[in-house]
Parts: structure tokens; C-alpha cells; sequence
């Protein structure tokens, strides 16, 4: 069997301005979600309070829940229907986090048997973060996706490139100005942006198209599903930190794939034009591309479907995450070369 | 192809060490002479799996170093009072300095020279005329506070442990967590908020002396020196509610928890209500015997952090070292009370700060939900891989269900903890497992569309396929082994089985899909390739 017949060929190439505009857009998008929502919107993991998963034996709405809890100060906002609406499952949320032998999720059950009688509803799942801890998982997260960032870059631009050299300077020189902005105090949501501008500038600077593409595709999917978290209102918790980290690894995966390809592609001709050198790579690939992603999409899309409650998001990121990163893979990472070459005129076809 | 004898051992190697190290977690009996011989751990579920309670303390050691100073401010007085040094104040202050008001300033030198042989974790920190006298302000040794607060930590870490163990609870798992921190995890626990009580409290037990004609409706103020108003808990038999009332206590601490060696929950034959009985030791009897014996007909307050369960009135003097605390309590309280009370006091305070329980219900939905979407997700791609690869993709699919064997072999090799994210970690290999395969049978595809024999075709295809997918699949693995260093809980239970499961991709996927080939060709002469 074949979805994509051998002889395919799409002018991925000639799309890559519409490519761009549409990236932009999404990224753009994105970053205004997060503005018009005032940040993300940060879990108990990261923000510190309560959330509290709770099944009714009976059905109930949102604003019975909110009545019986009104003297703890939880809005309307702070209770969401999850599951399946015969589920009657609903998430608590409360900025309150105590750090004493007192629970907020005590108060919470003892108000709720109040209201709607003693065992009709029951605790599945509490989830009390203090300030202290929310910090440090904070803390922990950004630093996860620092040392991430940097071995990924390290990594790509040691192999695209096959210059470990290279790659050692610069590792050396996001280190040093990741240390030296360090000792000016900035905090590490700023030093981590600054290590992606220093990351992207050293692959300009030490001419390095592959891994500048690679690690520009990468920044686009996080951006993106990171941006569709803001605008669909959807909680930023360490899971989901965890799928972002997959996604960067995954989504590397195809753009590899096409670049060992053009690679493959420019050591076997050295006098073609590098556009079309590049499109008939892609097209290659193009099949396999699909059908990695393809089968793990399956798959994910079954963990969102059939995961549950506890599980969704981080699926949901995981989904998203896995076809931007196709769509980056074809669309955005390839054509860049074609954009760094146009560029900086010294030649992807040259060096490579 | 050489070596292919060499591959099916080592293929046949990792498969038999897997079989072994999953045999203990399939629940099949194992012979006898299995234990102890061969690996006998099964995979340890997470606490979101198998429900339980993850609790995270921070023990307010500083409040032992405070508590320290208190006890010392007695002893000084004494000591001062037998060096004939007039004082007019000894009390700590809020910043935990020991601050002595002496009348003028000529004993000060005699004062440092007692303070420096009597109390040598002591340091004279400041001294001063003040306008009613001489002042003069000590601290402790940073060394001295340190090793306390030190002592706080694993004092109540090990009072903890004792307590969880006398409640009884399987395979618990306390630990310490940096400097004062404890980690907590009670796999299983079906009552949190009793836990908790248990766990959290304090339990520092004092007997002390109601103030008699003291109003406990009088303003702080107001109060005659050396007495404080303390919140009481009193059961009303009428009403059969608990009511919380005040009473007026003396401050000194006539006797304290410390000297207790045993308690028990009895049941009061009259009222048929439980309480608590207490068995002092020799020391603690006689004092007991010596207060109760000074203070007959007075009402002798029972105080439990700072609240009053029982004011009783003493009838006689007590010997034999034996109290009771009664109150209003259910059979549970009086049950905790009393395993807290045999654990002894934390020596410092303990507040929560974090706290994630997940009841044994939501548990296991989880894994319900998980296997099931494992299940059908592993179905799909199996069926998949048939209908698009065909024969090829039978042996992509026996590849991949021994990976699933190997990942879970070696969570219980690793003695990893399979978490919700871990699970769908394992899911998300099953999808990125193939990936392997699908690149290779793709370039395969493309080699033989260019001419080549179905063997050549095979041998370009793993050749030039290798390296790509080593490549792609070290980016995760970088990504995964990060998430590990960094993650918590439930993140590094996905970072486990992620990187688990990319290694054992890499072998099930180029290893024994190879070998599975070259079996078919050298061994079986076969001459074209379903693929």
C-alpha cells in the first residue's frame, strides 16, 4: 500500500513566503492570547494553591458548587466540568495554599456536605502546592527546558554540521552569556529568551544554516502550541512542561530526516540549484515524514480520546506539538536554508 | 550474513533477562528456589496509579531553637539567683534573643563571667544602659543553633516514621528533602485528612495549673502576671456537641509529655466514651505524685498544643505514675491521640508544602483508562503496519510488541515507578517505535524502485537508514534525560519509560527486525520481499 506516490512532487519551495506569513500569524496569535490573557495561565505546580478533583453522586452545575463554597472565595471561573457530563466530575481550583497542618480541600468537603448532603460528592484528587514548592518547580521547569535547549543545540550543531568543534564554541559561548546575564540578576523566564536570541545569533554568526533551521523550527512549534494553550485558557502545569520538552525532541525527529536527505542529496550533485535540490528532498521524504508522524499521532490521538481526565492536556500538547512539528518540518525548516542562503550569500551549497 | 548465530544469542539474551525480570509483576506463582536467586521485584506503581498520598513537610526548626532558649531562661534565673546577680527580666524576644534586664550595670562583668562558664552556647551579643537600668542581649552560637535545628530535622523525621508506623500503613516511604524538608508518600492511605491530623500535630503535651478567680472573658491586658487565656475543647453531654470554650491557666509548665512511656485508648465504663490513659515514667511519676500532692483540690489543666482537653480537679495525691486524658473524642481521635502521644512531641513544628493525594477510585480509572488507550492505540498501528508494509510489517510488529515487553522489563530491572505519564510515555513509543521501521522500509521501498535486488535493497536500506534514526532519536532521548534530572514524581516516571522505551526501540527496531530478515534470506533462501 502507498498513500504518497514515489513521483510526488509539491513545490514545498515556492509556498514558503504563504509558510512564513502563516507562522507568523500563528506565533503572532499566540503571543496576543498570552497578552489578552494576562501570562498563562499557570497550574498549581507553578502559580502555588489548590485544585481539587471532586465526582457528585448526583448532577449538579457549576453555580451549586460555587453557592455552597462562596464564604472560601471560589469564583465561577475556579470550577470546570471535566469528563464526560455523566461523569459529574468537576475540578475546584483555589489560590489558597495554607502552609499549616490545615487543609483547604477539608473545607471544601465539609461546605459541600453541607450543601448538597454528607457523601454525595467525593474527593478523587487534591493537589496543594505552596508557595515555597511552586517556586522551586518553577524554578526546575525553566531550568529543565534550559539544559534542553542547550544540549539540543549543542547536539544539532555539532551533527548537522558535523563540526564538534563548532559546536564546542558554541556551547561555550551560550554558557558564558547565559552566566554573565546571570550575574546581572535577570530572571530565568528572561534568560531563557536571551539564551534563544544568543543560540540563533551564534548560528548565524559561526554560519551554521542547519542548526539555525532546526532550532528556528523548534522555537515555532513550542511557540505555537504554547500560544494555542493561552488561547484556549488551557493550565500550564509540569506535564505539560514535560510535553513541550517531548515535542523539541520529537519534532526534530522529521526535520533530521529531510536534512540528512538534502545532505545526501548535495554530495551526490553539486550543480544544482539549490532550491530545487531542496523541494525534491522534501518530496522524498516526504512519505516518511507523514507516516512517522502519522503513526504517533494515531496513537496520541487515542491517549487524548480514552486517557482521561488526569491525562488530557498533556495529550492535547503532545497533539498539538506533533503537527506543528510535521507542518515546521516540511514548511518552515527547509525552506530557511533556502532563506539563509538568499541571505548571507555565503552559500549552504558550498559548505556542505 | 556473518555473525548472524552471534546476533540470535544476544537477541535471545536480552529477551530470556527480560522474561525474567517481568515474571514477578504478571502475579504467576514463582518456585521457591526463584526468591532470592533471581530478580524478585515487581514494578512499583505511582502513587497516581495505586492512590496514596504524597506529602511534602517543612520542619519550622527555628521554633526548636526558640524552644531551647525558653527552657535555658529557667535555668538562668536560677543560676543568677545562686550568684547573687539581680535581674529584673529574663525572656527571649521575638528575633530569638535571650534579653536580661539588670537593675544597673555593676554586675555586668560578673554576669558575662558566669554566662561564659555556665552557659558556653551562649554569646554576649550586645549590652546597654537603658533609662530603668542595664540591659543585655545573648544569642545562641550559630554552631550550637545550627546542630539543633539539625537535630529538629531528624528528630522529627524519625518521630514521624514512628507514628506512621504505628498507624499502619504499607510500604510507606519517608525521607529527608534538603536542608528541612520531608518527603512523605503513603501509598494507598484511604483516609488522608486522619493521616494528616495524625502526622502534622505537634503533640506537645503540658500539665498546668488553672488560674483560679481569673475571668477567661478578661482582657489580655488586664491579666494578672503569669497567667493566659487558652482555648478549650469540651464535649457537652446534652447536646453531644464539641464546644469551644476559654480557660485561664498559670504559666508555668508543671510537667510535660516527655516523660510519658506508654498510651492507650480505654473505654470509660460509665459513660462508655474513650479515653486516653498515660504511663509516666519513674521520673515523670514522681513529679506527677509531687504536683498532684502540692495542688489538691485545684483544677490541673491538660494542654495538647496549646488547647485544653480536660481541666480536672485533683481529688488526692496521684502515685504510681498513671494519668488519663479525657475529652470528647470519637474511638478514631482517641486512638491517633494516643499513638501520637507514645511517638512523642515533634521537636519543632511541621507545616505542608505540598500535598497531592489521589484517591484509590481515580487510581484506577488511570490505569483502566491508560492500558485501554495503550491497548487500542497499539492495535491501530499494529494493523497498520500490516496493511501498509504487509509481510514487512509483521515483523515491524513482532519488533514492536517485544519492545513493550522490554520497557516493562525494564522498569522492573530499573525498580522505576510506573506513573499516568508513564504509561503514556510507553504509548507514545509505541507510536515513535515504528517510526524506525517505517524509515527503514520506506528507503527500502525506494532502493528497490531504483533497480535493486530485494537483499541489496534490505542491506542499503538498514545501512542508510541507521545513522538517521540514531540521530533523530538521541534529540528525544536528550529531551527525556533532561525531564528525568529535573522532573518530579509523575514527570520522571514518563522521562523513565520514554528513555527506556527509545533504547529498546533502537534494538527491537534495527536489531531483531534484521535479524529476522537475514534469517529469511540466508537462512530460508528467501528471494523477494513483501514489503
Amino acid at each position: 500500500m502507498e498513500f504518497i506516490r514515489p513521483d510526488i512532487n509539491i513545490n514545498f519551495v515556492g509556498m514558503r513566503m504563504k509558510a512564513i506569513a502563516l507562522s507568523g500569524l500563528l506565533i503572532l496569535l499566540g503571543i496576543v492570547a498570552i497578552i489578552w490573557r494576562g501570562g498563562l495561565n499557570m497550574g498549581v505546580d507553578f502559580s502555588g494553591g489548590t485544585l481539587i478533583q471532586v465526582k457528585f453522586s448526583e448532577t449538579t452545575t457549576p453555580d451549586a458548587i460555587r453557592d455552597a463554597l462562596k464564604e472560601l472565595g471560589i469564583g465561577r471561573s475556579a470550577i470546570q466540568q471535566v469528563g464526560a457530563a455523566s461523569d459529574n466530575e468537576y475540578i475546584i481550583r483555589s489560590d489558597i495554599s495554607e502552609e499549616k497542618a490545615k487543609r483547604v480541600s477539608d473545607d471544601i468537603q465539609a461546605r459541600l456536605d453541607q450543601a448538597f448532603g454528607p457523601g454525595k460528592s467525593t474527593i478523587l484528587r487534591v493537589e496543594m502546592v505552596g508557595p515555597k514548592v511552586g517556586h522551586d518547580l518553577r524554578q526546575k521547569a525553566l531550568l529543565a527546558i534550559y539544559y534542553a535547549l542547550l544540549f539540543i543545540a549543542l547536539y544539532i550543531s555539532g551533527r548537522f554540521e558535523l563540526k564538534w568543534g563548532t559546536s564546542g564554541v558554541m556551547a561555550a559561548a551560550l554558557l558564558l552569556g547565559v552566566y554573565l546575564l546571570g550575574l546581572t540578576g535577570l530572571s530565568m523566564t528572561y534568560l531563557i529568551i536571551a539564551a534563544l536570541a544568543i543560540t540563533l545569533v551564534l548560528c548565524w554568526i559561526l554560519k551554521l544554516p542547519y542548526a539555525l533551521g532546526a532550532v528556528v523550527a523548534l522555537i515555532h512549534d513550542v511557540f505555537i502550541t504554547v500560544g494555542l494553550f493561552a488561547l484556549l485558557n488551557k493550565e500550564f502545569n509540569l506535564t505539560i512542561v514535560a510535553a513541550l520538552l517531548t515535542i523539541v525532541g520529537y519534532s526534530l525527529n522529521d526535520t533530521i530526516i529531510v536534512y540528512d536527505r538534502i545532505r545526501e542529496n548535495l554530495r551526490a550533485s553539486r550543480k544544482s540549484d539549490l532550491k530545487e535540490l531542496i523541494n525534491r528532498s522534501i518530496n522524498q521524504t516526504l512519505s516518511r515524514t507523514l507516516l512517522t508522524s502519522g503513526t504517533t499521532l494515531v496513537v496520541v490521538i487515542f491517549l487524548f480520546v480514552l486517557g482521561g481526565t488526569v491525562i488530557h492536556d498533556f495529550a492535547f500538547a503532545l497533539l498539538v506539538g506533533i503537527v506543528v512539528g510535521t507542518y515546521s518540518s516540511i514548511f518552515v525548516a527547509s525552506p530557511l536554508l533556502i532563506v539563509f542562503e538568499e541571505w548571507s550569500k555565503s552559500g549552504v551549497k558550498r559548505r556542505a | 550474513m556473518k555473525g548472524l548465530k552471534w546476533r540470535a544469542i544476544l537477541v535471545a539474551v536480552v529477551l530470556l533477562a527480560a522474561v525474567v525480570y517481568l515474571l514477578p509483576s504478571l502475579g504467576v506463582s514463582l518456585p521457591a528456589w526463584w526468591h532470592g536467586t533471581l530478580p524478585d521485584e515487581k514494578i512499583h506503581l505511582g502513587l497516581d496509579l495505586q492512590g496514596g498520598m504524597h506529602l511534602v513537610l517543612e520542619v519550622q526548626a527555628e521554633e526548636a531553637v526558640k524552644t531551647t532558649l525558653d527552657r535555658l531562661i529557667d535555668e538562668l534565673k536560677e543560676t543568677l539567683r545562686k550568684e547573687k546577680i539581680g535581674f529584673r527580666v529574663v525572656e527571649r524576644n521575638p528575633a530569638g534573643h535571650l534579653v536580661i534586664q539588670l537593675p544597673d550595670g555593676s554586675r555586668r562583668d560578673r554576669l558575662r563571667e558566669v554566662l561564659d562558664k555556665e552557659f558556653p552556647i551562649l554569646e554576649w551579643a550586645e549590652a546597654m544602659e537603658t533609662p530603668d537600668g542595664f540591659r543585655v542581649v545573648c544569642r545562641m552560637k550559630e554552631k550550637e543553633a545550627a546542630h539543633i535545628r539539625q537535630l529538629a530535622v531528624s528528630q522529627a523525621l524519625e518521630t514521624i516514621r514512628n507514628r506512621i508506623d504505628q498507624f499502619g500503613v504499607s510500604e510507606p516511604d519517608i525521607r529527608p528533602q534538603g536542608e528541612n524538608r520531608i518527603l512523605i508518600q503513603l501509598p494507598g492511605i484511604k483516609d488522608p485528612k486522619r493521616a494528616l491530623d495524625l502526622i502534622g500535630k505537634t503533640a506537645v503535651l503540658e500539665f498546668r495549673l488553672v488560674a483560679e478567680g481569673v475571668d477567661p472573658r478578661t482582657d489580655a491586658a488586664a491579666l494578672p502576671a503569669g497567667v493566659k487565656i487558652y482555648p478549650m475543647r469540651r464535649f457537652d453531654p446534652n447536646t453531644g456537641r464539641t464546644i469551644e470554650a476559654k480557660i485561664a491557666l498559670k504559666d508555668r509548665t508543671l510537667l510535660t509529655g516527655e516523660y510519658i512511656t506508654n498510651a492507650n485508648v480505654r473505654i470509660d465504663s460509665q459513660y462508655n466514651t474513650p479515653y486516653v490513659a498515660l504511663e509516666f515514667d519513674p521520673q515523670g511519676a514522681r513529679i506527677f505524685e509531687r504536683i498532684t500532692g502540692e495542688n489538691v483540690k485545684k483544677q490541673l489543666a491538660i494542654v495538647l498544643d496549646g488547647v485544653v482537653y480536660s481541666a480536672p480537679v485533683i481529688q488526692e495525691k496521684i502515685s504510681g505514675g498513671r494519668a488519663s486524658i479525657t475529652g470528647s473524642f470519637t474511638m478514631e481521635e482517641a486512638r491517633d491521640l494516643a499513638i501520637v502521644l507514645r511517638a512523642g512531641a515533634l521537636p519543632a513544628p511541621v507545616v505542608i508544602l505540598e500535598e497531592r493525594t489521589v484517591g484509590p477510585s481515580l487510581g484506577a480509572d488511570s490505569i483502566r483508562k491508560g492500558f485501554l488507550s495503550m491497548v487500542v492505540g497499539s492495535v491501530a498501528v499494529v494493523l497498520f503496519m500490516v496493511l501498509y508494509y504487509r509481510f514487512s510489517g509483521i515483523v515491524a510488529d513482532v519488533a514492536l510488541i517485544l519492545n513493550v515487553l522490554l520497557i516493562m522489563a525494564g522498569l522492573a530491572a530499573f525498580q522505576a515507578t510506573l506513573t499516568l505519564p508513564g504509561i503514556a510515555g510507553i504509548i507514545l513509543t509505541i507510536g515513535m517505535a515504528v517510526d524506525a521501521n517505517v524509515l527503514i522500509f520506506e528507503r527500502i521501498r525506494e532502493e528497490m524502485r531504483a533497480g535493486k535486488t530485494p537483499k541489496a535493497a534490505l542491506d542499503a536500506g538498514y545501512s542508510r537508514a541507521t545513522l538517521t534514526i540514531l540521530d533523530a532519536n538521541i534529540t528525544t532521548l536528550i529531551a527525556a534525560l533532561v525531564m528525568f534530572q529535573f522532573g518530579t514524581g509523575p514527570v520522571k516516571g514518563f522521562a523513565v519509560t520514554l528513555s527506556i522505551g527509545i533504547v529498546a526501540s533502537l534494538f527491537t527496531a534495527i536489531v531483531v527486525t534484521r535479524l529476522i530478515f537475514d534469517y529469511l534470506f540466508i537462512e530460508r533462501r528467501m528471494r523477494t520481499l513483501s514489503i
